[in-house]
């Protein structure tokens, strides 16, 4: 077994620990750019003086938010609690509604197109009208979320489930598989890294829409998310709290990317490519 | 072949239309010989593998008919009787060696106990212990190709189907695995039809070679390789080999023009 040992004896010694050296050199570029512009900001508005109701430094922005604490952060639940239902309904739908158009050519032809019109409608467009339609408002939000965070999911799961190896496809039928064994074994598997790519979008996608049908149904009181506090600071002036709820939602996108870019990475490390650090 | 032995499949007149029209195989007939080991050798796209998807029952025939006669009567494809091995090692990326030679057992309700020592015996058949958690992508081609095998051997099938399993493999990989192959096969005795285009592996391997013409494909002519196995590198070198090689050569050129 010539091969087998060159194979045994090249195994690559992987450093198995994280590279500090390598991680610095990743993340202190967009650090020092980023550094450089918040410090330039600061420089214009004061040099200018430049009031703060037309732009705040980021000195203050920050002053605000430790501030405001106390507000915004209720605000920062309710928007997370609506943007994680309507990306947890996305997916369970999504993955059905995959599963359900990989079932049946006919099924997948009638009905994709209704979700791509439900895709490209604008959701600004129609959360009015399921605002009204729809007597609660925190479901109404949940809705539109959804509405704008299901599409990514549906479309690569289905690419995903119809991608699987033809010859595996081949070689299930040989051995007698049924259509259930077939989709557990070979067709879901296969159909991972799509969906997962999916969730990284809808992610992002949830959160967008739940901020803009808040920004719609522009609710106020304790059930109010963190759209409703931008645009009540921006009609009474309050700017840097604008921004500092502004910041907020920037931040909760980047976190929920990286959970999901994390949960991806870890359920496909041991053997998809996307996930696999080339060496040499 | 020689005549005597029982027949493991014979086909019959067959002939294979496609969809679009291309027709792969006109009035093909072939006897498979318990035991054997038979090559079909051709050029590309001659419907060798077509006659392998037919054997296997991954696709139904246009005209003629494929017998199994020694299936105890029953009729049907005896399908638990057949391992097939792909041109590529066709492994499921998401899974442990073990797992991807488990799964026509697991496919089957083979209850885990037994599968288990059987996924083992396999794995070690084709040299691969101490492999079983390793995932496709840390192995060598050569050494996916053997899980295929492994996997292919796993039912302990009665008839082994291979679709020119060797053929993107490097030239020392490729050896290696011809002889292991032929090790195995002289301890096991399964019938095995071998798919290849190359003269010199058909005449290494096998008892038998059918060789087919081009398109639409049927068989030109049979040589019986009647050297002794087990079989090795000597053989490679001897003057009977390319005695062999010349005949089977000529026999080619001779199908392609016909």
């Amino acid at each position: 077994m010539s091969d087998v040992e060159t194979a045994r004896a090249s195994a690559p010694a992987r450093p198995r620990g994280l590279d500090i050296g390598r991680a610095v050199r990743r993340v202190l570029p967009p650090l020092v750019i980023g550094g450089a512009g918040l410090v330039a900001w600061e420089l214009v508005v004061r040099l200018n003086q430049i009031p703060y109701y037309i732009l705040p430094g980021p000195l203050l922005v920050l002053g605000t938010l430790v501030r405001d604490w106390g507000t915004l952060y209720p605000s920062l639940l309710v928007t997370l609690t609506i943007t994680g239902a309507a990306l947890l309904v996305a997916t369970v739908a999504g993955v059905l509604i995959a599963i359900l158009f990989t079932q049946s050519k006919l099924i997948e032809l009638s009905l994709f197109p209704y979700a791509v019109i439900l895709q490209v409608t604008p959701v600004v467009a129609i959360a009015p009208l399921i605002i009204i339609w729809v007597k609660n408002i925190p479901v109404a939000l949940l809705i539109c979320a959804w509405i704008v965070a299901f599409f990514p999911i549906v479309s690569n799961t289905t690419l995903g489930l119809n991608s699987a190896d033809h010859n595996l496809l081949n070689l299930m039928q040989l051995y007698g598989a049924s259509r259930r064994q077939v989709f557990w074994y070979l067709r879901l598997p296969s159909a991972m890294p799509y969906f997962l790519g999916g969730l990284r979008i809808s992610g992002g996608l949830a959160l967008i829409g739940a901020v803009v049908a808040e920004f719609v149904a522009g609710t106020g009181g304790t059930q109010s998310g963190l759209a409703y506090r931008i645009l009540e600071s921006g009609y009474t002036m309050q700017i840097p709290r604008m921004f500092a709820a502004l910041l907020m939602i920037t931040c909760t996108g980047i976190l929920i990317f990286l959970a999901l870019t994390a949960l991806s990475h870890l359920i496909l490390r041991k053997w998809h490519e996307s996930a696999v650090a080339r060496e040499g | 072949m020689s005549r005597g032995i029982p027949a493991v499949v014979q086909l019959q007149h067959v002939d294979k239309i496609y969809g679009n029209g291309v027709v792969a195989l006109r009035r093909l007939d072939l006897d498979v010989g318990e035991g054997e080991f038979l090559s079909l050798l051709g050029p590309s796209g001659c419907g060798k593998s077509t006659v392998l998807r037919l054997v296997a029952g991954l696709g139904e025939v246009s005209g003629g008919r494929i017998e199994w006669p020694s299936a105890n009567g029953r009729a049907g494809l005896p399908r638990g009787d057949i391992g097939f091995v792909f041109q590529e090692p066709t492994l499921m990326p998401w899974a442990t060696v073990f797992k991807n030679v488990l799964l026509p057992l697991k496919l089957r309700g083979v209850p885990a106990e037994e599968a288990t020592a059987r996924v083992r015996e396999a794995i070690g058949m084709v040299g691969l212990d101490g492999f079983e958690r390793a995932y496709p992508r840390e192995l060598s081609g050569g050494m996916k190709m053997r899980v295929s095998i492994a996997r292919a051997l796993v039912t302990h099938p009665r008839l082994l189907l291979l679709d020119e399993p060797f053929a993107s493999l490097d030239e020392i990989t490729r050896f290696k695995l011809d002889n292991d192959l032929l090790a195995l096969w002289a301890r096991q005795r399964w019938t095995v039809v071998f798919v290849t285009h190359s003269v010199y592996e058909s005449v290494y391997l096998s008892t038998r070679i059918a060789v087919m013409t081009a398109r639409p494909g049927r068989t030109a002519s049979e040589v019986a390789i009647e050297a002794p196995t087990p079989r090795d590198e000597a053989f490679r070198t001897s003057l009977l080999y390319n005695e062999y090689c010349r005949q089977v050569s000529a026999r080619l050129a001779e199908a392609m023009h016909s």
